[in-house]
């Protein structure tokens, strides 16, 4: 006898494993409907590669692997493919997942497919690639993908192979009546498994010694072979991986760690024989042995199930009585759920469905309070303090829970099945990692927007800052030039040169000299200190330096005007000055009718790369006022503004006027020359204003409705999207949830239109559109739910 | 359709809170009758009142704090605080401290910290000590056991009627100090000579008392054998209180602190190891934890017993390790499957 191990607690719960091994496997035979689950292994669905009406062969794959922890599904019997939608799946939560739903036509027409006579001369890759196309997925429970399991890594040399044919759980047969009836397939996969992996020390099969034929029946297949069949002391739960693990080699897998850490690769029997006829027979994973029990079924037995079937049509082959059942497992008594629905399919997982009448499996009492007898602690095979979990767990402390090894817990039941009190103790520590798990997503997320908050005052503060300095730029220059103004009325040139001398000393002094700000900003740049600018940010900048360029050459103009009256030596250089600044502002204009040209054809290319960005880019431009594609209501405001604003400039303009006027002051026709122009510059926008509106009265209903980029979408959906959040910043919370549960309702009657269409037409958006329909009515409910 | 949306696991064990209880009251049964045997029916009188007395303060506690009292009267733990009560006063003890110690147990100790599974200190423990302080000539009047005087033992109608108060002075006659009592006041005589000239002792050591002590420790073991607690708190209590005996047995001499056998086998020793010590309730939780605070209570009993003002100690050594059980429990967490330290990782 090899030496065992033993592992830490357990229980030995009725075995009740009688009632379905007393008749042979027998086929389930073809239901009239299949439903395919996109995911039935753990990782990313799998993806359709067929269409609803397209007729599917038997073995035929039907949806393709989505990445590398996937699986592909394949049709387990011929027929039409009549839907790809969500349909009720078996899931603890009762929730419902996409699937192809196919209608058999009963000719069970296979595909072609043909398997390997000697798998030896397979190479690894081209094994594991056989394994992975057959869509096989641990069919202990888990569901785990097994080409990825078995894609060993050449720096951790596997020791162990092991095969768990334990099945601990009651009631549970499978794998004893695969034992009993299929060793030698089971034998035959267990020689693959140990081609692939080359466990450098031995190939362990563990059975519990409760199924004595099934370990007859092992050994006699695997004389010769060098597979050793292990039996040890049955006690649940034996089966799990780790718990296995630990019984047959003593090795204890490390906390966050796998198997293949400790040089130990676990596969189920079941998954072995799958193995064997995905490569031998090249056949893919369609069906499997599932075991119907439970004293509500007359006929207790096992299946071949294909997969998809529904568990109703196994019921009525097992003699179901439904007046005495009050729940359905899938799974064992011990960590099976509770099916709500007898149309959900059997999957690759389904190993059991258990139909318990009432009196052997009674509705939970009520629970007690726990009297801390420890009871649990003695059964946990992972040697933690159950009783202690749960009150950490009602008092929602997540450190101390996680300091006993919340996350070591295996959800095996067994301190809840000793409970004196009845407390589901299991539940209340499922319900305590969901918890901790989302408040570490909460943390995260907190931790982002407190980032985000912090970099929007610190920039918002700057904005203001640097508006504040102009300000009080332009307040001192004002003083100066009125305080000139006073002291000396008929001053020379002398006067006004210092004047400007000042106002350039004090815009020197300013901190938010343009002139400093390029400086900084260029050497910033070639430090590579900081990002690339923005595109927004440019031409903000470029229409500050416009309009600083602008305001010097007005006032130049001016100095050059007085000087020539006066017959000064300095008109020359005052002459040269007006030309440089000339110069300088048609650069500048230059430049910014570029960077707009680059503009609007840079978007058309960052929209695919980034929508988002784009859109924000686009608002930054809009803000600066000088967008290319700004809406027609923006535009109309911008130049009501502008006129209003230009009024107000004119009015000013002649008061001065007037003010000179009356004083005879030298200045009387510069002034006259600001009136006229700022009049020429107000008719200017007037005249705009008017065609604008005349253009927006010609196309009403584009103008309140869609923005001028209607042909874009995405786009539009973003702005209105932003447009709807700066409206929320401004709401009290309830207002927002039901502007926001008004929109999503819109959203989703939209999206339901667009999803009939799609499925008139057939249309493979379809699932898509269905997809985020269930999105959006989960945030309705949530939407709702806040609200109250 | 409408089928259960439960939780796994959906199978359940045969044991409940209320088969607990039952059983540890069972397991009191042959202690409580060689009590009886020796000392006259005075325990059975006490265990009838105190559960009377218990259920009725459960219930009005129960109703106060506005719980469904059948549901937990039905879990039988205040019959269990009852009955280890009525065990531990002297047999026979008048009614009105039978009910003052029900009701400080029950209400106190019990009910106000939150009801069962809540109470930090064992209620039976806990009013027994209040009793010891409060009246220590009724606590400290003790059967004579039989054949160590002429008279008879108590009988039924006596027991009761001694109980409620009726010719109490009479009691008197049957009284006698506890072998301990005697051991503790020796300091004169060598432990041979003290055994020959007191009528109490027995063979091993208070007559009577060694009985009572075998018929608990029957009761404990059973309940070993059933699996309602572990091995290692009792073990461990009665490990280290046999090893100290043995360290300060001197011989037999005057100073003697007595033989193991006569620690072990007299007054509430295995009553503690195996029906107060072992409460879950109120003791450390992992099994590395209950040898320690077993421990503490064994070396606590000798201490207070051999060197401390009071005779017995199983009381007061129970309720100070109830104040240690949740520190135990912090520094002795069982290393979990998978990880290489034990307790907390830092």
């Amino acid at each position: 006898m090899r030496k065992v191990w033993d592992i830490h607690g357990g229980i030995h719960p009725a075995e009740n494993k009688q009632q379905s091994l007393q008749s042979p496997i027998q086929a389930a035979g073809i239901p009239p409907q299949l439903i395919l689950p996109l995911a039935q292994h753990i990782g990313a669905p799998a993806s359709p590669i067929i269409s609803v009406g397209d007729r599917v062969l038997k073995g035929q794959m039907i949806a393709e692997a989505k990445g590398f922890v996937s699986a592909p599904v394949h049709a387990p019997s011929s027929g039409t493919v009549v839907a790809i939608e969500p349909r009720l799946i078996p899931h603890p939560s009762g929730m419902s997942g996409n699937c192809i739903v196919i209608d058999t036509d009963g000719q069970d027409e296979w595909v072609k497919h043909s398997g390997v006579e000697d798998f030896r001369s397979l190479s690894k890759i081209d094994l594991i690639d056989r394994i992975r196309q057959a869509g096989i997925a641990g069919m202990g429970g888990a569901g785990f993908p097994s080409a990825v399991k078995l894609s060993t890594r050449d720096d951790k040399p596997i020791e162990t192979l092991i095969l768990n044919g334990t099945e601990c759980e009651p009631y549970i047969t499978a794998d004893d009546i695969l034992m009993r009836e299929r060793a030698a397939e089971i034998i035959a996969g267990a020689e693959i498994l140990r081609h692939l992996i080359r466990p450098s020390k031995e190939t362990l099969i563990g059975v519990e010694d409760n199924k004595p034929e099934g370990i007859a029946a092992l050994q006699k297949a695997a004389e010769g072979t060098g597979i050793e069949i292990v039996p040890f002391p049955t006690k649940y739960p034996s089966g799990g991986e780790k718990q296995l693990i630990q019984i047959l080699t003593g090795k204890e897998v490390p906390a966050g760690g796998l198997p293949a850490d400790t040089g130990i690769v676990c596969q189920n029997i079941g998954t072995a024989t799958a193995i064997y006829r995905a490569v031998c027979f090249g056949e893919p994973l369609i069906s499997r042995i599932t075991t119907i029990t439970g004293e509500a079924c007359s006929q207790p037995r096992n299946y071949e199930v294909l997969l998809g079937t529904p568990v109703q049509f196994l019921l009525d082959q097992s003699g179901f009585n439904k007046d005495n059942c009050i729940r359905l497992v899938m799974g064992g008594p011990m960590m099976g759920y509770t099916l709500q629905d007898t149309a959900v399919p059997i999957v690759k997982t389904s190993n059991c469905v258990l139909a318990p009448s009432v009196a052997e499996l009674p509705p939970p009492p009520p629970a007690q309070a726990c009297i801390r007898c420890g009871m649990c602690a003695e059964v946990c095979p992972v040697s933690l303090l159950p009783q202690q979990m749960y009150w950490f767990s009602r008092a929602q402390e997540h450190e101390k829970l996680e300091e006993h090894k919340l996350f070591d817990c295996i959800e095996c039941g067994a301190c809840s099945y000793v409970c004196p009190s009845n407390i589901p103790l299991v539940q209340y520590y499922r319900a305590s990692k969901a918890e901790i798990r989302q408040a570490q997503q909460d943390k995260i997320k907190a931790e982002r927007s407190k980032e985000r908050f912090e970099a929007r005052t610190a920039r918002l503060e700057q904005e203001e800052a640097e508006k504040e300095a102009k300000r009080a730029a332009r307040l001192k220059a004002a003083k100066d030039k009125a305080a000139a103004a006073a002291s000396n009325p008929d001053s020379g040139k002398a006067d006004l040169i210092q004047a400007a001398i000042e106002r350039s000393k004090a815009k020197k002094a300013d901190a938010a000299d343009p002139a400093h700000d390029a400086i900084a900003r260029a050497q910033a740049k070639r430090e590579g200190k900081v990002e690339e600018e923005s595109p927004a940010a440019k031409t903000e900048r470029l229409q500050l330096l416009i309009a600083s360029a602008e305001r010097r050459l007005t006032s130049a103009r001016e100095k050059l005007a007085l000087a020539k009256e006066q017959g000064g030596e300095n008109v020359e250089a005052f002459a040269t000055a007006v030309i440089k600044t000339e110069d300088k502002l048609t650069a500048l204009q230059k430049e910014i009718a570029e960077h707009q040209a680059s503009l609007t054809t840079a978007p058309s290319k960052n929209e695919e790369a980034d929508p988002a960005q784009a859109a924000i880019a686009r608002a930054m431009a809009k803000r600066a006022g000088n967008s290319t594609d700004e809406s027609d209501e923006d535009k109309t405001q911008r130049l009501q503004n502008l006129v209003a604003t230009t009024e107000k400039r004119l009015a000013a303009a002649q008061q001065k006027l007037s003010m000179a006027q009356e004083q005879n002051d030298a200045n009387v026709p510069a002034f006259a020359t600001g009136v006229e122009k700022t009049q020429n510059k107000l008719d200017a926008v007037k005249r705009e204003l008017a065609e604008h509106l005349a253009a927006l009265s010609a196309k009403p209903s584009s103008a309140s409705e869609a923005p001028a980029n209607s042909d874009d979408p995405v786009q539009a959906a973003i702005e209105r999207a932003k447009a709807a959040r700066s409206a929320q910043a401004n709401m009290s919370d309830e207002d927002k949830l039901k502007q926001s549960i008004a929109s999503l309702e819109n959203r989703i009657a939209r999206t339901q239109e667009k999803l009939q269409a799609a499925q008139a037409s057939g249309d493979d958006k379809a699932e898509i559109l269905a997809d985020s329909i269930a999105k959006l009515e989960d945030k309705l409910a949530s939407a709702k739910q806040q609200l109250g | 359709m409408g089928f259960l949306k439960v939780s796994s696991p959906h199978a359940h064990g045969p044991m409940s809170t209320a088969s607990v209880m039952r059983l540890v009251l069972l397991a009191t049964l042959p202690g409580m009758l060689a009590l009886t045997w020796f000392f006259g029916f005075g325990t059975i009188i006490n265990v009838l009142w105190a559960s009377v007395t218990a259920l009725a303060f459960e219930a009005m506690a129960l109703r106060w704090r506005k719980r469904p009292i059948g549901f937990y009267l039905n879990d039988y733990s205040a019959l269990v605080t009852a009955f280890l009560l009525g065990i531990a006063l002297p047999p026979a003890a008048p009614f009105w401290l039978i009910m003052i110690g029900t009701g400080f147990g029950i209400l106190i100790c019990k009910q106000l910290y939150g009801g069962m599974g809540y109470n930090p200190f064992n209620p039976a423990m806990a009013a027994y000590v209040m009793l010891l302080i409060s009246f220590p000539v009724e606590m400290t009047t003790w059967m004579a056991p039989k054949g160590s005087f002429a008279g008879d033992l108590l009988g039924p109608i006596d027991a009761l009627r001694y109980c409620f108060g009726f010719g109490r002075e009479a009691i008197d006659a049957i009284t006698m100090a506890t072998p301990l009592d005697v051991l503790k006041q020796n300091n004169a005589l060598l432990i041979d000579d003290l055994w020959s000239q007191s009528p109490q002792f027995g063979q091993l050591a208070g007559k009577g008392w060694e009985w009572a002590n075998a018929g608990f420790l029957l009761g404990g073991a059973y309940l070993i054998y059933r699996r309602i607690f572990t091995w290692h708190a009792p073990l461990s209590m009665l490990a280290v209180l046999t090893l100290m005996s043995l360290l300060f047995y001197d011989g037999g001499s005057s100073a003697s602190g007595g033989s193991p056998f006569f620690h072990l086998f007299s007054g509430a020793t295995m009553l503690g190891a195996f029906f107060i010590v072992t409460d879950p309730v109120t003791s450390a939780v992992s099994n590395r934890g209950r040898l320690i605070y077993g421990a503490l209570i064994g070396l606590l009993i000798y201490i207070i017993r051999v060197w401390g003002n009071y005779p017995d100690a199983v009381a007061f050594s129970v309720l100070l390790m109830n104040f240690a059980a949740p520190f135990i429990d912090h520094f002795t967490q069982p290393r979990t499957y998978g990880h290489k330290t034990k307790g907390a990782e830092k």
